[in-house]
């Protein structure tokens, strides 16, 4: 589908969206994960499920069900979904994270697609370093998979207190990419940002440089993360980072704010700031990434 | 030894100054700044320190391995509970430099952080 077949497609969905290209050079050739063929994916992000500040999001309960349903009702739908991270707002108390990660699952699982991913936030994982999150979502704190030509690779930079990948994690890393040829395009799938976005509000990943250092060989890398709550581009050399919206709050980039900041509502503007990500994958040439609203008022 | 000992007594000083509820500390030259750190703060928030002069913060956690990042000097550490965890440094420029605790603590972790302040002597 080319760009102006899925802006049409979008817009027949009733959806709507800011859309902009990513600078990926494209790939003419393939490594282990087979031929690379054309196929898109949905990105939702940090859902904070059990989040109940209604200044900042007043249908803090209905946000994510909409959302659901605007996927639901797309024509084409998508390969699959992944949700990268902050499926729950985090709390103290390990009998109420199990019940806001149950509620999730149980709400998610009304999205009609053929695939879901899921992985850990700091804010479900952290505190226990995985083991409520493992027990409703399985071993899926790092994990690959292979579709239509694509290695995809999930990073866990949140199931530890600190904002690390780890050496073992970096090992692991490593043998993966061994198996891989240069050419072989490789999307990595994290919660945090890899790259020193900005430490000062814990936007990091204290060890990610050497997960970048590892993938730069390869010559077709890109990064989807969230974490941050809204649209951010980021280049390391050739490879693209690229974080989405979050599906509960805003969060200020920085030089907008002196300090983290949730966007408060804006009730001339319901769902502003709010939404997931289509990602259109192309064999050949960038993808298209467009970023779609929550909901509507 | 001497310089131990007036270590402890500023540090004394300090740590009298970052009682709960006063929310900003100035260091004296060469001085010793102690920091209570607790979910979800720091105390003080505010550190007010002076240009080239050189300080110690001296951390105390009371709950919880938390972390203090300052970016902009390349600092960082754990702070664990039971002991104090000094960092020293010497500022150049006069400026706003924030900090944040960067290991994940809880309900409260995104809004714990403060703010070095760095003065013309």
């Amino acid at each position: 589908m080319n760009e102006l077949d899925r802006r049409e497609f979008l817009k027949l969905a009733g959806v709507g969206g800011v859309v902009f290209a990513s600078g990926l050079a494209g790939c003419a050739s393939y490594g282990t994960a087979g031929a690379p063929r054309d196929f898109h994916f949905l990105q939702l992000s940090d859902i904070h499920w059990g989040y109940d500040n209604a200044s900042v999001n007043p249908d803090f309960k209905g946000t994510l069900p909409k959302a659901i349903a605007a996927v639901n009702s797309l024509s084409q739908k998508p390969d699959f979904v992944v949700f990268t991270g902050d499926l729950t707002q985090t709390t103290d108390d390990a009998k109420l994270r199990r019940a806001r990660l149950k509620e999730f699952r149980d709400i998610a699982a009304g999205l009609s697609v053929p695939k879901i991913y899921y992985f850990a936030g700091e804010h479900d994982a952290a505190l226990d370093r995985g083991e409520a999150y493992q027990e409703f979502f399985g071993e899926t704190l790092r994990y690959t998979f292979d579709h239509k030509g694509v290695h995809f690779i999930v990073l866990d930079n949140t199931s530890d207190p600190a904002p690390i990948l780890g050496a073992q994690q970096i090992a692991w890393l490593k043998a993966d990419l061994e198996k891989l040829r240069p050419d072989q395009p490789i999307v990595v799938l994290t919660h945090r940002p890899l790259f020193a976005l900005y430490p000062q509000w814990d936007w990091s990943t204290r060890d990610g440089q050497e997960a970048i250092d590892a993938l730069m060989p390869f010559k077709n890398v890109t990064v989807f993360y969230g974490h941050i709550h809204h649209e951010h581009r980021h280049a390391t050399a050739h490879i693209e980072h690229y974080a989405s919206r979050s599906l509960m709050f805003p969060l200020a980039p920085v030089g907008t704010a002196d300090k983290k900041t949730q966007v408060p509502w804006n009730a001339a503007a319901p769902y502003k700031g709010l939404g997931y990500r289509d990602i259109d994958w192309r064999a050949s040439a960038a993808p298209g990434i467009t970023d779609l609203p929550a909901g509507k008022a | 030894m001497l310089r131990r000992r007036f270590l402890g007594l500023v540090c004394d000083v300090a740590a009298a100054m970052a009682a709960p509820g006063l929310m900003a500390a100035v260091a004296r030259p060469d001085s010793v700044i102690a920091v209570t750190v607790r979910k979800f703060e720091f105390v003080p928030h505010e550190i007010n320190v002076i240009r080239g002069r050189e300080v110690t913060l001296a951390f105390t956690s009371t709950d919880f391995v938390h972390g203090f990042n300052l970016p902009d000097f390349a600092i960082r550490a754990d702070l664990v509970p039971g002991r104090t965890t000094e960092v020293t440094l010497r500022p150049t420029k006069p400026g706003r430099y924030l900090f944040t605790c960067d290991n994940f603590c809880g309900e409260g972790h995104d809004h714990m952080a403060g703010v070095l302040v760095v003065n013309e002597a």
